[in-house]
């Protein structure tokens, strides 16, 4: 950067000589250029070849026989497919909800300056080490009504104890929630903690020394100034909600029915199992067109907050 | 002179040696459970003594999927294997596309069409020709049960779904599981499909082959939902996404009493080290005992390009329905030959069985495929099927007329 910074300073490129252009101007764009490709043909090439599929007929293989929106409208005639964008609604909505809220508290309470906090912090924020796989597998076991908690409280005493969501269509979705939320709210604590020390002390002391109380001074002062590291949560949080698969693979496996089913796992089924790789693919860029309906004003407040500083 | 003759006499033996070293097989398959893989390295050790050399392309995962999914981008890629594990209306797919090779010649040299039931032999051709060699047979309508449970309940096995019911809740009165289950799509299916087979073949074939709108929409129909759903309550409630063989252990052990399951629970029972007809019996699912609903594993045989490859992929055909090779594989993986009229005395008695309702049913018509196990319909149907059957068996509030009602419509909307 620096290199470039300096030619394009002094002029010289513009000048007339390009073509002495010495190899460490070119050094960053050459050990750039297969991360870009790479990404390009990867990612955005994959992403574009999807959208094809998704406006065509394509079964077993990929064809290219144009079938206009066709697939999209079966799959918001499908059955399934509405019950995993309901599904998502519900888990997506409660898990950044809670997440938050959960990361915000303890982020505030390991802020008290106790002691071990190290140990405390490293607690809370070991679930984000374990895989999904493994998150899904433990509490599977847990909630299972015959050998989980569910028999422990029996085995307690509590005859008429009951906890049975794993299997009961109407709550199954709520498992995963127990299990995501486990496992993320410790990160989101790291990030807010992180945030937390971030804050300027002064303003602090400013406003303890006007009569704030702590709980003012967060309300009105830390927590405001944290709106960014808010906002990083939230989009990392929603990321994580819509490609969720693997826990619903490991906890549920979309079952019972398919009552827990989310879209990454309705794609999945439909394209790889069931033949029908342009529906799978048309429910995949209607995941797409979720991600960017986060992402889009995110970036946009991003890019526009940059261009007042 | 003597150098360039010797010379010469070396390329000439080892061009020798390579045409009668003849072609590489590679074979794609999710054989890889310990009882799996010993069955398929019989077929392995047969290609290398006929000289071929065995490429082994296995892809771990019980459905198939991830074997799936490497089959299709290795045919996209335009370099498929020789042979793949693939079945039922499945093959028909992939001819459609045009990627299978014709192996009428084995087949006419094989006696195919004397050798196997009609039924089977249909579906390994495509278009009049042979494109899949069979490999084994499985009964999916079997019933496992622990005698032990029966004595201790005071019922006896039934052989009707209506006694079945009366006979589940005396078990379940004893403090026994009536039935061990796993709620997965596939083990609902099995189960749904069992009832359904008790309806009759024509009934069932009407229903899930030729996808009858008036047949799945049917009293008998609904009749089948109302059994289906009267199962719920002789599970357990840990059965939610329980593998087939945890809900087999369940009957191993003694705490459930039955499981309708095809014959490859059998190899749990002979893994425990249980003796069939002393510690578990088999019975056809109630109401079928006449009836064989079939699960036929294949191996489908794709265009490969070099004379070499050709010749180890037609010998792959032929040695598959070789009488040693339909023996130890089906020995070994707890089904039965595809072959009739094997020698059977190596068999058990639930292998005897099962070759006897084989046989009687390939000339009666009660010979059936597997809807669960992607015999009769494509996955498409299957999928729409499954997704019906299952969501029934565990939403409380559905009625079978609401059930039959989506059913129809999901298979309409999948064809």
């Amino acid at each position: 950067m620096n290199t470039k910074a300096a030619n394009s300073g002094s002029g010289q490129t513009q000048s007339g000589r390009p073509a002495r252009l010495s190899l460490a101007d070119w050094m960053p764009k050459i050990v750039m250029a297969p991360t870009v490709l790479v990404t390009l043909v990867c990612i955005y090439g994959y992403m574009i070849w999807t959208a094809v599929l998704s406006f065509t007929g394509s079964r077993m293989l990929p064809s290219y026989k144009f079938v206009g929106f066709d697939q999209y409208e079966r799959l918001f005639n499908n059955d399934r497919w509405m019950v995993a964008l309901s599904n998502l609604g519900i888990f997506g909505g409660l898990f950044i909800v809670i997440c938050l809220f959960l990361g915000v508290t303890l982020a505030i309470f390991l802020d008290q300056k106790i002691r071990a906090e190290g140990a405390i912090r490293t607690i809370y924020l070991y679930p984000m080490a374990i895989s999904f796989i493994v998150t899904g597998t433990a509490w599977k076991w847990l909630l299972n009504p015959t050998n989980g908690l569910e028999k422990m409280m029996i085995d307690f005493g509590f005859e008429n104890f009951k906890f049975d969501w794993l299997i009961n269509p109407d709550m199954v979705v709520y498992c995963l929630v127990i299990a995501a939320v486990w496992q993320a709210s410790g990160f989101v604590m790291a990030l807010f903690l992180a945030g937390l020390r971030g804050v300027d002390g002064d303003l602090i002391k400013a406003a303890h020394l006007d009569g704030a109380s702590t709980f003012t001074t967060y309300r009105r002062i830390i927590l405001p100034s944290l709106k960014p590291v808010f906002f990083s949560a939230l989009v990392v949080l929603s990321h994580i909600a819509i490609k969720s698969f693997d826990l619903v693979a490991a906890l549920t496996n979309g079952g019972p029915g398919y009552a827990s089913d989310l879209p990454a796992n309705f794609m999945y089924t439909y394209t790889f199992t069931r033949s029908q790789i342009g529906l799978g693919s048309a429910s995949a860029m209607v995941m797409l067109g979720c991600v960017l309906a986060i992402l889009v004003p995110y970036l946009y407040s991003e890019l526009r907050g940059k261009r007042h500083d | 002179m003597k150098k360039i003759a010797f010379g010469l006499t070396t390329v000439a033996l080892s061009l020798a040696a390579a045409t009668a070293h003849a072609g590489e097989v590679e074979v794609l398959h999710w054989w890889t459970s310990g009882g799996e893989a010993a069955a398929i390295n019989v077929l392995k050790e047969e290609m290398v003594d006929a000289g071929h050399t065995w490429k082994d392309f296995a892809v771990a995962g019980g459905g198939g999927e991830s074997a799936m999914t490497v089959l299709k981008s290795r045919a996209i890629s335009g370099n498929p294997p020789s042979a793949a594990q693939i079945k039922g209306p499945t093959i028909q797919e992939w001819g459609d596309l045009g990627f299978l090779t014709n192996l009428d010649d084995v087949a006419k040299k094989g006696e195919w069409d004397v050798i196997l039931p009609q039924v089977v032999s249909n579906v390994m051709k495509y278009d009049g020709h042979y494109v899949a060699a069979p490999v084994n047979v499985h009964r999916v309508n079997w019933m496992w049960a622990n005698p032990e449970v029966f004595r201790k309940a005071g019922a006896s096995i039934p052989t009707t779904w209506e006694q079945f019911i009366v006979e589940a809740k005396k078990i379940k009165a004893a403090g026994f599981t009536p039935l061990a289950h796993g709620g997965q799509n596939w083990q609902d299916a099995t189960l749904f499909e069992a009832i359904a087979l008790a309806k009759g073949a024509r009934f069932y074939n009407s229903a899930f082959i030729g996808l009858s709108d008036k047949t799945l929409r049917s009293q008998d129909m609904i009749d089948v939902f109302d059994t289906f759903k009267q199962m719920r309550e002789f599970v357990d409630p840990g059965f939610s996404g329980r593998d087939w063989n945890v809900a087999t252990s369940m009957v191993i052990n003694g705490d459930a009493a039955m499981q309708i399951m095809g014959d490859w629970a059998k190899g749990e029972f002979t893994a425990a080290g249980k003796k069939a007809g002393i510690d578990y019996v088999c019975y056809p699912a109630p109401g079928t005992s006449g009836e064989f609903t079939f699960n036929i594993d294949s191996l489908a045989m794709f265009k490969v390009d070099g004379k070499e490859k050709q010749a180890a992929q037609k010998d792959l055909a032929r040695l598959i329905l070789e009488p040693k090779f339909q023996e130890t594989f089906n020995l070994n993986k707890g089904s039965i030959p595809v072959r009739l009229n094997m020698p059977r005395d190596k068999f058990d008695t639930c292998a005897h069985s099962s070759m006897d309702a084989f046989l009687a049913s390939s000339t009666t018509g009660n010979l059936v495929p597997s809807m669960a196990h992607g015999m009769a319909v494509n996955s498409m149907v299957q999928g729409a099927i499954f997704d019906v059957v299952t969501n029934f068996f565990n939403d409380e509030s559905m009625t079978s007329e609401e059930a039959v009602d989506k059913l129809a419509r999901a298979v309409k909307a999948s064809m």
